[in-house]
């Protein structure tokens, strides 16, 4: 997957745990916290459906890494860059 | 011959949950939906744990702990439940303070709290706001060394009305002290307090038939009355556990039952590094509880004004310590409206509730005991009657629970109504570190006890045991199957 297509896999996970919320705006270098309403909760939900999706597993310490698109995606970009979109 | 309850029950699992609280329950439910092999132990002949109710002749349901829980229920049923759950969460809109300091009522959100503090209390804006901000901002990995008492002496210093408003509802919700680390406080509080209470329509014994049909309806195998004797542990990783004499094997064990009890009698101490069971024996227990319900008779309704949470006192100060005295001068009345229950014949019914000391109730002798149940009851009545006026004529049906009630009913050692103190979050953290697949979820270290915490706590560590057993389906297959998921 490219890097474009791994925000856009965000994003689909985004937009099911924030449903009601408008991410065509969402700036990648800003936090999500500071954009959308998410919580540790949802951040944990994020973890759970890359597992679910591509079974990739991000430890506890790098959730920090998740704090916004830019960092997300250059987190996963090494580990996704070989996988199929499945969604 | 007695019915075999683990009948249907096969003999191999990826998870057994053992017991059925809103930890164990939503830990289920998240694996189960996920795919996993899951059994469900419970050794009540309820789901629920703590999140229960009783029938009582003529129609009566009381519920035990459906008083109120914060505003991210519903979000967390809609996500780890079904919308029609999320659905039923409903707001509670007069919660009403009644003591010698003040007598008000609030809907309970911040905004609404600002206002009070501004206006009534005479508090400067800004100071609200900065105090607002610091609670919310607060988190897990914070210095722990400071107390809700030192943080409250910061903003407010000298202002016992102002900690009675903000500290007493959350000493009520989760047994927590003016000693404890104020960062439980702000946890707390971000979930609790910022956007108001809520409640279940429909009552709890609604809410946990429809968790019990999803279970179902995601392949969770559920065995009620099995009591789980132990769980086994072979080379530091666990196997399976023990149920009515029988044995199952398991990659992973959840257990939603005590966390001294799990560790000491269910897996035993021999099985953990010496200064994990130490740490594990010195977490200390929550207090306990009493309550005592109330059933108006039918059709006498009160007015919705008299209040959905109240929280009464007649001691001059508020003393953390004094809420705990069997001496009671401080109470929550939970009044329920017949809109809990739309589906009844319309009646009004209270239940009040004190936080208590296992200890003050253990030791009394029968004769004692009746007599300090009636007691409680009378008081009660007493109390009541300033709310409701001629209560003792009116209420129709009346009963008491004590710290041996729930101790008798929960198995939680002392009637621990909301699991641990802090400290307790650690050790049940950590028993995976001690044993692969072991794990632990209920209420610890205050911030992950009540309905909302337990249930979140329950999909944290249910995403800990999906990690595991993906992590092992992965490794044990062609390093080529991670490229191509199952979806
Ligand atoms: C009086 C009272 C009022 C409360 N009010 C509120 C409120 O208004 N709002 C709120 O949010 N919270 C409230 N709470 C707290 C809330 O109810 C609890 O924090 C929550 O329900 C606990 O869930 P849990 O998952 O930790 O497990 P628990 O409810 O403690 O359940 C544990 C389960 O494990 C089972 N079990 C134990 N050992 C075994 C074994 N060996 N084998 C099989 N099963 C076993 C038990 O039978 C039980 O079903 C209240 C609590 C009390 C006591």
């Amino acid at each position: 997957m490219t890097p474009v297509e791994i925000r856009e896999e965000i994003l689909d996970i985004l937009s099911d745990i924030a449903p009601d919320e408008d991410l065509s705006a969402l700036q990648d270098d800003v936090a999500f916290r500071d954009q959308v309403e998410l919580d540790s909760m949802d951040f944990l939900d994020i973890v759970m459906e890359l597992r679910k999706r591509y079974r990739i597993q991000v430890p506890e310490a790098d959730y920090p890494q998740l704090a916004s698109m830019r960092s997300t995606v250059t987190y996963l970009e090494p580990i996704m860059k070989d996988m199929q979109r499945v969604s | 011959m007695p019915k075999d309850f683990l009948q249907h029950v096969k003999p191999e699992y990826d998870v057994v949950v053992i017991g059925s609280g809103l930890a164990g329950l939503t830990a289920a439910n998240v694996l189960g939906r996920a795919g996993h092999r899951v059994l469900l132990l419970e050794q009540h002949y309820k789901l629920g744990g703590l999140a229960t109710w009783f029938r009582r002749p003529g129609g009566l349901i009381f519920d035990i702990s459906l008083h109120g829980f914060p505003v991210g229920m519903r979000k967390s049923c809609r996500r780890y439940w079904t919308r029609e759950i999320a659905d039923s969460v409903v707001q509670l809109k007069h919660i009403r303070f009644d003591n010698p300091m003040f007598s008000l009522t609030t809907e309970f959100h911040r905004q609404d709290f600002t206002r009070l503090l501004v206006t009534r209390f005479g508090i400067d804006p800004r100071t609200v706001e900065s105090f607002f901000d610091t609670a919310r901002g607060m988190n897990f990995y914070d210095d722990q060394s400071l107390s809700n008492r030192e943080l409250f002496e910061r903003f407010f210093p000298g202002r016992g009305d102002v900690v009675r408003l903000l500290m007493e509802p959350i000493t009520y919700a989760n047994g927590s002290t003016l000693e404890d680390p104020a960062i439980t406080y702000g946890i707390v509080f971000s979930n609790f307090m910022s956007q108001g209470v809520f409640t279940f329509q429909g009552g709890t014994d609604r809410l946990i038939a429809l968790m019990r049909d999803e279970l179902l309806r995601n392949g969770v195998d559920i065995a009620i009355r099995s009591d789980v004797e132990a769980i086994r542990v072979a080379q530091r990783t666990v196997t399976g556990v023990r149920v009515g004499g029988r044995e199952i094997q398991a990659r992973a064990v959840i257990s939603n039952a005590n966390l001294c009890d799990t560790v000491q009698r269910m897996v035993g101490a021999r099985h953990f590094d010496r200064d994990f069971v130490e740490q594990a024996a010195a977490v200390r227990l929550n207090c306990s509880s009493t309550q005592v319900y109330m059933a108006l008779q039918p059709d006498d309704l009160l007015d919705e004004s008299t209040g959905d949470l109240l929280f009464s006192s007649v001691a001059p100060a508020f003393q953390t310590d004094l809420l705990l005295s069997r001496h009671i001068t401080s109470r929550t009345f939970s009044f329920y409206y017949p809109r809990t229950r739309p589906q009844a014949r319309p009646q009004c019914l209270i239940v009040s509730s004190t936080n208590a000391r296992h200890a003050d109730w253990a030791t009394l002798s029968a004769e004692e005991y009746a007599a300090s149940k009636q007691n409680l009851i009378e008081t009660t009545l007493d109390a009541l009657e300033k709310y409701v006026p001629d209560c003792r004529r009116r209420v129709a049906y009346v009963e008491a629970a004590t710290p041996r009630t729930f101790a008798r009913y929960t198995r939680h050692p002392g009637g621990a109504s909301f699991g641990t103190k802090f400290e307790g979050l650690a050790v049940s953290r950590g028993l995976p570190e001690q044993i692969r697949g072991l794990y632990h979820a209920g209420s610890v270290g205050i911030i992950m006890s009540g309905w909302l915490g337990a249930i979140n706590y329950g999909v944290i560590v249910a995403n800990d045991v999906d990690a595991l057993l993906t992590h092992t389906a992965s490794t044990s297959h062609p390093a080529g199957s991670i490229l191509a998921p199952e979806s």
